[in-house]
């Protein structure tokens, strides 16, 4: 791999935000421009960081790339150990985009200090989750992300929302609760195949095997965190509380990013570490994900709140990401990974322009907006990318994903699939209705004032309009980097259990 | 006839050095209860000094007392009646710097009450006696002279606010309950003597052992057992024995309820770790069921009744039941045969937990401000901008509590929840993880009134220097622990010398012909 690299990137960029937090919060009250100006270029390091990650990524690899390894609790067998592959690699990028713009984009009514260091920290655990390849590392930064976002949500966030940030902090750790103790049992349980006691997860998904309903219980221990956190059906009701509350800045990152922490770890730890608990729950989790399809738009067709609708919105794609991954057919999956980006793309940019809708008008209420095309038609424009991307339109990055599950899943997962297809046309109604019903028609009193984009919004919205149009003409760049990785996860899954791919199936043919 | 008693009277030989730390301690408190009553007027801050230094330097003692261990391994003392292992020093050093904490908080406290005087230091460091006395007996009589040297010192400190009514309830009610878990609990030692023929952990273990008379089930043994557990279980504060504890502790002087919610715990703990695994290994199957129902009541019901407090010090007490539990845990996993990993976790939960609790009560003594009465939710409402920096170090105690990753209650929690795990009490270990879950509500109710809401009251909120050096200290410790703990892990994990020792002192009484 990369031999010659001395300099350990990837805990840079943890620990980079980490620090501009300490910097941000240690300057003087007196020069508010300061703080965010550090705030700013903290981000804007730290993407460009994850830029050289990907542009000097490996492609055509399917190894752990860029790996920091040193001890850390050596008593526990707990590694510092980061590495990033196809599967993560995007979502480090996404992340290095993301921050940077949320602070750019945003700003705190108050305390802007706190507010900005809260974010910042809030990168370094989200980038520390993508980058851990140790099961105890991998849980710190997983929880870790909850204090920021608990105060981000709590301190910046709307009317309810102290409600809605407890009940997004306790429902989360709810799922980890049992994902430590699943945790401690997969290492402590391997120790007897691997020899001594180690949380590194490649040499526990490499080395130890465990009984299959001894493997299942593990593996569930793991699904019920992630299922809270993705969130699969019957766990998501702390969702949309949690984003119609959020601050703008809070509600990007959550469903940009924080959200794919959850389809992430069902890839990394779920069906890596255990692949035939994996195969055989299956059917359950394509059955959750395709109801979370279908319920999420549904119940995002019903909604009377702007952003309450994008956060079911949010259910409903996040739902095909888990249908792509239990497919477990290497175009789902890598379907999945590019759904993960440009969901949290096109769904962060949804919400950045709820955010200027209510920055505005003061309400969210779809009843109270109309005819916003006629006043401030270049913010029309926008969101119609943008929506159109989330719709899944051919052309914009949203299809791309979307059709790679389908297309994938519907080879080992057809009736779910056709099923779930029904999810893509409800999307354009909920979404084309909401848009019919803002910004068609006559704008009222209180609309006819609404002021066109700024300057600095626009050049925001740009940098996400860039993205939509480039992945969704040119994805190849993203997919030949994914698709090693996912093909490897893949092998691992067949090598392990009686699962059997379409290509598998064929070449015995 | 004087000749006779001469010789059969003669006392055991005592290893002075071994005991060097008890020394120091009672050493200390007899010198500060001397010069405090001869100089009445000392500068301020003088007991206070002179305390930490006392119980430092009882860290150091048992610190040089460690290396000896380590060096020569672990033995028996005056007549095999307590033991010198890592185990005992570890508890000791924990003690002390128990201590040393609480009474940089009383410092203050006693001048803004206008008590002040040597008595509650000396108190403390009688307590304190008591706590080690406690951790490395190795015989229940001595181990029960601990307990009421410690639950008499805790009493007293307990209504020692005489303006209170409440601390003297609190004290009342206290000195009542606890008289009460006594006669249990020696009614316990009468019993496992008579049905074992010795008051020794170590000989009482080799008399259950192998093909020795006393190795049947023997009902009267079990009992004895049992109302052992009843006695310590009501100093841990285990439930359904823990109706004590949220009056005492509210009613408690805050400082005074940091030291039993610490130092108290500390000694309550290792003396039950003593008892059950030094004396009864062989009878693992009766009480580990016991602790297994102690354990999963204690976590989940110090949730879910701290979750429904409005006063933050009667919030502090459930959780410090619930965290009871965590620790009871720990006990279950030291009942499986094999396991010695549940004792240093134990004991690294002990030793974080109390510098948590502390660095909490710290700022409740704080902000409970002149009276000690202000420590309703309401009294923290905007307490992030009153005092930011105060309200982040509760905030990280708090979040420490709740068992978050880069703060040393997590590597508690890890600890105990590895120690489960590792003997497949996984059920036990969920239970746990979920009362943690429950807790974390009130943690965060304490939270969103410090940051989320808006100050009631105005008035300058003053940070005395010797709760604030104990504030920074813990708030630090925790960071530090959370973020490298390895040193501290490979401290304790040498306290799995528990039971070495009982093998030296069966030898011992081997060698000695039956007088």
């Amino acid at each position: 791999m990369h031999e010659h690299l001395n300099f350990p990137i990837l805990s840079v960029i943890i620990f980079l935000p980490v620090m501009g937090a300490l910097l941000v919060t240690m300057l003087s009250n007196r020069r508010p421009e300061w703080v965010k100006l550090c705030a700013v270029l903290v981000s804007v390091g730290n993407g460009a960081m994850s830029f050289w990650l990907m542009a000097s990524f490996k492609t055509g690899n399917d190894d752990f790339q860029f790996v920091s390894q040193h001890d850390w609790i050596s008593a526990w067998g707990i590694s510092w150990h980061l590495g990033v592959d196809g599967i993560s690699l995007f979502l480090v990028v996404l992340t290095g985009i993301l921050f940077p713009l949320v602070i750019l984009a945003t700003d705190p009514h108050h305390d802007q200090k706190r507010y900005f260091a809260w974010m910042l920290l809030l990168e370094a655990g989200v980038m520390g989750s993508f980058l851990s390849l140790d099961l105890v590392l991998f849980f710190l930064f997983f929880e870790i992300v909850l204090v920021p976002m608990y105060f981000l949500i709590g301190g910046w966030g709307y009317d309810n929302r102290v409600y809605a940030a407890t009940k997004f902090f306790l429902f989360t750790m709810f799922g980890s609760a049992f994902m430590l103790v699943g945790i401690v049992a997969t290492a402590a349980l391997a120790r007897r195949d691997v020899g001594y006691l180690t949380f590194d997860l490649v040499v526990l998904a490499e080395q130890a095997s465990f009984a299959t309903n001894t493997g299942r219980w593990l593996f569930f221990s793991f699904a019920i965190a992630f299922a809270v956190k993705v969130p699969l059906f019957p766990f998501h009701t702390w969702l949309p509380d949690a984003h119609t509350q959020a601050p703008t800045g809070g509600s990007v990152i959550l469903a940009g990013v924080m959200l794919k922490l959850g389809t992430y770890g069902f890839l990394r730890f779920g069906l890596y570490l255990f692949p035939e608990a994996a195969v055989w729950a299956r059917p359950l989790f394509l059955t959750l994900a395709t109801i979370g399809i279908v319920y999420g738009a549904i119940a995002a067709t019903m909604q009377t709140d702007l952003k309450r609708l994008v956060a079911y919105s949010s259910v409903a794609h996040l739902g095909f990401i888990v249908l792509g991954t239990f497919a477990m057919t290497s175009q789902a999956i890598t379907g999945g990974v590019m759904q993960m980006i440009n969901h949290g793309v096109s769904t962060g940019a949804l919400f950045l322009l709820v955010g200027m809708i209510y920055e505005r008008r003061h309400t969210r209420e779809i009843s109270q907006l109309r005819g916003i095309q006629k006043v401030a038609p270049i913010f029309a424009a926008a969101f119609t990318v943008v929506m159109l991307s989330s719709i899944g339109v051919p052309g914009l990055n949203g299809f791309v994903g979307e059709f790679l599950v389908l297309i994938g899943s519907f080879q080992t997962a057809r009736w779910w699939t056709i099923i779930a297809t029904t999810g893509v046309i409800l999307a354009a109604l909920y979404l084309l209705w909401a848009y019919q019903r803002v910004f068609h028609g006559e704008p009222d009193e209180s609309n006819a004032t609404f002021a066109e984009l700024k300057a600095r919004e626009g050049l925001v919205l740009l940098v996400f309009i860039g993205i939509i149009g480039f992945t969704g003409l040119y994805p190849k760049p993203m997919l030949e980097r994914i698709e090693p990785s996912v093909d490897r996860l893949i092998e691992h899954v067949v090598l392990h259990t009686d699962f059997e791919t379409p290509a598998v199936i064929e070449a015995e043919k | 006839m004087n000749a006779l008693l001469a010789e059969t009277l003669v006392g055991p030989s005592i290893d002075w050095a071994g005991i060097s730390p008890l020394l120091v301690l009672l050493g200390g408190s007899c010198l500060l209860l001397l010069v405090g009553s001869i100089f009445p007027r000392l500068p301020k801050g003088t007991y206070c000094a002179f305390t930490v230094l006392v119980s430092l330097t009882t860290a150091v003692a048992a610190m040089l007392q460690w290396r000896d261990v380590t060096k020569s391994g672990p033995r028996n003392l005056i007549a095999d009646a307590v033991a010198l292992d890592h185990f005992a020093l570890l508890a000791t050093i924990a003690i002390s710097i128990s201590i040393a904490l609480v009474s940089l908080i009383t410092d203050d406290y006693l001048r803004r009450e206008d008590y002040d005087g040597p008595e509650m230091y000396a108190l403390y460091l009688t307590a304190a006696i008591g706590g080690v006395v406690m951790a490395s007996s190795n015989d229940l009589i001595v181990l029960f002279l601990g307990l009421e040297t410690l639950s008499l010192s805790l009493y007293l400190l307990t209504a020692s606010h005489r303006k209170r009514a409440e601390s003297q309830e609190a004290g009342l009610k206290y000195f009542v309950l606890g008289g009460f878990s006594s006669a249990f609990f020696l009614y316990g030692i009468a019993l496992t003597y008579g049905s074992t023929g010795s008051t020794n952990l170590s000989k009482i273990s080799s008399a259950l052992s192998g093909d020795s008379p006393f190795s049947q089930i023997d009902a009267m043994l079990l009992i004895g057992i049992g109302l052992m557990l009843v006695g310590l279980a009501f100093k841990v504060s285990a439930v359904p024995f823990h109706i004590w504890t949220p009056d005492v502790y509210e009613g408690a002087p805050s400082p005074v309820t940091a030291f039993m919610a610490s130092a108290g715990k500390i000694a309550a703990f290792t003396a039950l770790l003593r008892v059950l695994v030094v004396a009864f290994p062989t009878r693992i199957d009766d009480w580990r069921p016991a602790i297994w129902v102690l354990a999963t009541l204690t976590v989940l019901a110090g949730s879910i009744l701290a979750v429904m407090q409005t006063n933050v010090k009667r919030m502090l007490a459930f959780s410090s039941i619930s965290h009871a539990g965590f620790l009871l845990v720990g006990v279950e996993a030291a009942g499986h045969a094999g396991d010695k990993d549940a004792l240093a976790a134990v004991l690294t939960y002990l030793l974080l937990y109390a510098v948590l609790v502390i660095g909490s009560f710290a700022v409740v003594t704080v902000v409970a401000g002149k009276g000690d009465s202000h420590t309703t939710l309401d009294d923290f409402r905007g307490l992030g901008q009153r005092r930011p920096v105060m309200a982040l170090a509760l905030t990280v105690f708090l979040l420490a509590q709740a068992g978050m990753p880069a703060t040393s209650g997590f590597i508690a929690k890890f600890g105990v929840i590895k120690a489960a795990a590792e003997v497949q009490s996984y059920s036990i270990a969920v239970i746990a993880m979920l009362g943690a879950v429950i807790a974390a509500f009130l943690y965060l109710r304490i939270m969103v009134s410090m940051w989320l809401a808006d100050s009631t009251n105005d008035a300058e909120l003053f940070v005395p220097v010797g709760a604030g050096i104990a504030i920074a200290f813990a708030s630090v410790f925790t960071v530090a622990v959370g973020v490298y703990p390895g040193w501290l892990l490979d401290a304790t994990r040498m306290v799995s010398d528990i039971s070495i020792s009982v093998i030296q002192a069966v030898d011992s009484t081997t060698d000695v012909p039956a007088g």
